[in-house]
């Protein structure tokens, strides 16, 4: 008893940790939920909470999520935080395809939404983060980019996400709003591999998230562009419907959106919703 | 009788004449041991091809299908691929004959070298070949500065990024057949005035010729199939560098349909060239 | 080095070959001198692992000589490759080249000298027709029999007009039958060639029907040398005693009587002094099954039966004992003495069936 009596109060710690406002978000999806029975236990001081929690994440959250499942763990002993980190497609199609899983942080409301589209998801989806194109170039950046205009000049060799992962999505969106036609050398299968390409200098620009930029440290230069300002990323996040351990998953979801769950989002580059 | 028989179909096959030998043995023949593991292992090579039959959207195949897109990652695939075997068999064959036929240190070492490409991952042999021949790569940034070559990006570096991943393939396979072929053919027609370079052209190639014919098929398909060391060295654009399995890949980030379909289109091109290769060239020995 | 090479070119009417092979392999050296004037045929006779075909390559140059010589009409060849020599190899096992046909496959060599395809496949029916094989010209190897193959082989190697022809167990691959027609249409063949022929055999009729001169190696050097006739009758080897059929002994002659370094004491008809050999061939022996009282106590033996053998229509016995010697029985002889394996006989040799030479 006096065990259960102490996790409950570490549990009500986390609780205490999160921002007020995203405690009611949290709390509103799960009285949508309400009707569950296993949802009863969901409210902050819920008295059990150990086991796994599986989290399948977009790939640009692998840091930062990885430190915010150390410190969940280490706040609620007893638990241990698994992650799964892959292309939010991959990973809304193995959700659907019957994964046990029970939180999915997505890097886009697209494909978030083959997700919920499924009924595979308990509430409506709250977004997290959000996360901005910048332009990666060389480090000093020698061909003096400024803008995404600069990136149309023939003699870049520039590569873009291609159009089917979030992030080729998104510069396609902020060059069409911009009116700008840019041809790359090459359509990258995911945001990596494009800064990967400006990272050996193959390439001497790459449109990527902010995120990426600051992942890669001092190899490339990010070059922030007003024109992203047409294509800002949201980051949903959701608990879902056959989650085997959705008591801690909740918790996990108002780590993510507490104070201090974003303080360790935004130094990774993200923005706030 | 029956062996003047062997032999005559034998010939007739070296000829390229009857293209099908009937099967003598029956099922009968089979014993358990081995007919069991053998339809288990057919069951798990063909199954996921099943299934992928079973799934196809058929209704909206023909729509799949008519994209320029498809058309132009098929043509792509298949020049590359037929390129890279080319690249293979003008490099491979004399590596294998170099393998198989001189004694020099370390061959044992060089041979493990050679196939070191089968197992690296392709998406390290693709950043390997960056570092190697992309524009800032290790001989790559000469190729740049002095020719104004750059392979990266282009359906050039498709060919070789195939071929690096391919070529072993090729080599390992000739070389099997020259150091099963007996040497000492190559010594008869040196005595006979030709030097080891005639002799390896008139007398051993025509012999391992069956081997070389394996060996580019095992590397051509290898190269169709190619994805990783592919993306990785030479990106993705349609009609330069999207070949058959990036298109696939990319499809199905968002469209699992439009993938399946475009699978079915390579594992239909592959299967009929290869059934028509096999029947051509490897029905001998 | 340079007196060496004028010598060599100014000497043109120094014909034929003349040859120091040293080829060190490991453990084993091959050391052999070989000589030969063109219309030569040269026989290396020995045992297998003798060094014959080691010989033979080295003069075809598939293996580098270590040391020594070697000059083919005045030319210097030591360094020469394969394919510059002229010289032609017919292989054991023929090695016709599988996908070419009969034609080809002799047309193969002029191609290469340099002939154009049309000439080339000129000399090679030329050749097909004088070997009897014109109609199997468009065949492949596989189609051909044994006899002809060989026949197909010797041709290719001709059709190189060699200087030096190599035959390496030229008979070695056909049956009994094919083996005596072959024979002799090599034997017809080699006389007519006008260059120097080695061939090398380890079957003694081979060689002796083959070649006007036998050269026997044994662990890589020379044992003996000399036409066919000398060695049949002089054998100075057991391994060549035992090709020709001969039992043959080394001993200290002192008149009539040699006394072997083993101990027996045989009587012979030459009167000699010094070492010497002693040879009788096995069907100079009798055998008793009883000590023969008739018998003069010369030369007079008790062995035990080794082992037997049938040899054609005569059966061979192999004795050990007093002394170790090989006899030819009839099958009746045979069976009258009742001989089976640990019988103990009696032998005998007749003086004036015995001979012996200088060692």
């Amino acid at each position: 008893m006096t065990r259960s009596a102490r996790r409950t109060r570490r549990t009500l710690q986390v609780a205490g940790a999160g921002a007020a406002a995203l405690l009611a978000l949290s709390a509103c999806s799960s009285s949508d939920d309400s009707s569950s029975s296993k949802s009863d236990s969901s409210a902050s001081a819920s008295p059990k909470m150990s086991g796994t929690v599986t989290v399948f994440a977009a790939a640009s959250l692998q840091e930062s999520f990885t430190t915010l499942g150390k410190e969940f763990e280490k706040a609620n002993p007893g638990t241990k935080v698994t992650f799964n980190f892959g292309g939010s497609d991959t990973l809304a199609a193995s959700i659907t395809g019957g994964a046990p899983a029970d939180v999915f942080a997505a890097a886009s409301p697209k494909t978030m939404a083959i997700v919920t589209d499924k009924k595979d998801a308990v509430g409506t989806p709250a977004t997290f983060v959000r996360n901005q194109l910048e332009i990666a170039t060389l480090p000093g950046n020698p061909d003096k980019v400024t803008s995404l205009k600069d990136l149309t000049k023939s003699s870049l060799k520039v590569v873009l996400c291609d159009k089917t992962v979030p992030c080729g999505a998104a510069a396609q969106k902020a060059l069409t709003a911009s009116k700008l036609k840019l041809t790359p050398v090459s359509y990258e299968a995911d945001v990596k591999s494009a800064l990967t390409k400006v990272e050996l200098k193959e390439a001497d620009a790459a449109v990527v998230y902010k995120t990426d930029v600051h992942a890669a440290g001092s190899k490339v230069q990010g070059v922030e562009f007003p024109e992203s300002a047409n294509a800002i990323n949201d980051y949903p996040i959701v608990l879902l419907k056959n989650a085997p351990n959705a008591v801690a998953a909740k918790a996990f979801i108002a780590l993510v959106q507490s104070a201090e769950g974003q303080k360790v989002l935004s130094a990774a580059g993200f923005l706030k919703p | 009788m029956t062996q003047l028989d062997t032999s005559d179909a034998a010939a007739e096959t070296l000829k390229g004449g009857p293209r099908r030998r009937r099967v003598r043995m029956t099922g009968r023949g089979v014993p358990l041991p081995l007919l069991v593991p053998a339809l288990v292992g057919l069951a798990f090579l063909l199954l996921p091809l099943i299934a992928l039959l079973v799934r196809a959207p058929w209704r909206s195949l023909p729509s799949q299908l008519t994209s320029t897109e498809v058309w132009q990652a098929l043509q792509l695939s298949l020049f590359s691929a037929t390129a890279a075997t080319a690249v293979s068999l003008v490099l491979g064959v004399p590596l294998a004959w170099v393998l198989a036929r001189t004694e020099f240190p370390g061959r044992g070492f060089l041979r493990a070298l050679v196939t070191l490409p089968l197992v690296l991952p392709p998406v390290v042999g693709g950043v390997a070949l960056l570092l190697a021949l992309g524009r800032n790569g290790v001989v790559g940034q000469w190729l740049d500065s002095w020719f104004g070559i750059t392979l990266p990006f282009t359906t050039t570096g498709v060919v070789v990024a195939e071929a690096f991943v391919a070529m072993p393939f090729l080599v390992i396979s000739v070389e099997g057949t020259l150091r099963a072929a007996d040497p000492r053919y190559e010594e008869a027609a040196q005595t006979l005035g030709a030097s080891r370079f005639t002799a390896f052209r008139r007398v051993t190639l025509p012999l391992i010729a069956p081997g070389i014919a394996a060996g580019a098929v095992l590397a051509w398909a290898r190269a169709l199939g190619e994805f990783g060391a592919t993306i990785t060295f030479a990106g993705n654009f349609p009609g330069r560098t999207q070949t058959m399995p990036l298109a696939v890949y990319l499809a199905l980030q968002n469209d699992p349909e439009a993938a399946i379909a475009l699978s079915l289109v390579l594992l239909a091109v592959s299967i009929a060239v290869l059934a028509g290769l096999r029947d051509r060239w490897m029905t001998t020995s | 080095m340079s007196n060496l090479r004028t010598t060599a070119i100014e000497g043109t009417d120094d014909k034929g070959l003349d040859a120091h092979l040293i080829v060190d392999r490991g453990t084993f050296r091959l050391d052999v001198e070989l000589t030969a004037a063109p219309g030569d045929v040269v026989a290396l006779l020995g045992p297998n692992g003798a060094g014959k075909t080691t010989a033979l390559r080295a003069l075809a140059g598939l293996v580098h000589l270590t040391d020594g010589h070697l000059r083919l009409d005045g030319a210097e060849l030591d360094r020469t490759p394969p394919e510059s020599r002229p010289v032609g190899v017919v292989f054991q096992d023929y090695l016709l080249f599988p996908h070419l046909t009969a034609l080809d496959n002799v047309g193969f060599g002029p191609r290469c000298q340099g002939a154009t395809k049309a000439e080339s496949r000129a000399i090679a029916a030329e050749w097909l027709d004088r070997m009897g094989l014109a109609e199997h010209a468009g065949a492949k190897p596989r189609r051909l029999s044994g006899g002809q193959a060989q026949r197909v082989a010797v041709a290719r190697a001709l059709a190189t007009r060699p200087r030096l022809l190599l035959l390496d167990e030229p008979l070695a691959a056909l049956d009994a039958r094919t083996r005596l027609d072959v024979r002799a249409q090599l034997r017809r063949h080699l006389a007519e060639f006008e260059a120097v022929a080695v061939l090398v055999t380890h079957d003694p009729l081979d060689a002796m029907v083959l070649a006007d001169r036998l050269v026997v190696i044994e662990q890589g050097s020379i044992v003996q040398e000399g036409t066919p006739a000398d060695i049949a009758r002089h054998p100075r080897t057991d391994y060549i005693a035992q090709l020709v059929g001969l039992n043959l002994y080394k001993g200290r002659a002192d008149g009539h009587t040699v006394t072997l370094d083993t101990g027996p004491v045989i009587t012979t008809t030459e009167d000699l002094q010094g070492e010497v050999f002693v040879a009788f061939p096995p069907s100079a022996v009798t055998l008793f099954r009883d000590r023969p009282t008739s018998a003069s106590a010369r030369n007079l033996w008790h062995c035990e039966v080794a082992g037997l053998e049938t040899h054609g229509d005569q059966i061979r016995v192999d004795l050990t004992g007093e002394l170790p010697l090989a006899a030819d029985l009839t099958t009746v002889a045979a069976a009258e003495l009742d001989l089976h394996q640990g019988a103990l006989v009696w032998a005998t040799v007749k003086a004036t069936q015995t001979h012996s030479y200088p060692a």
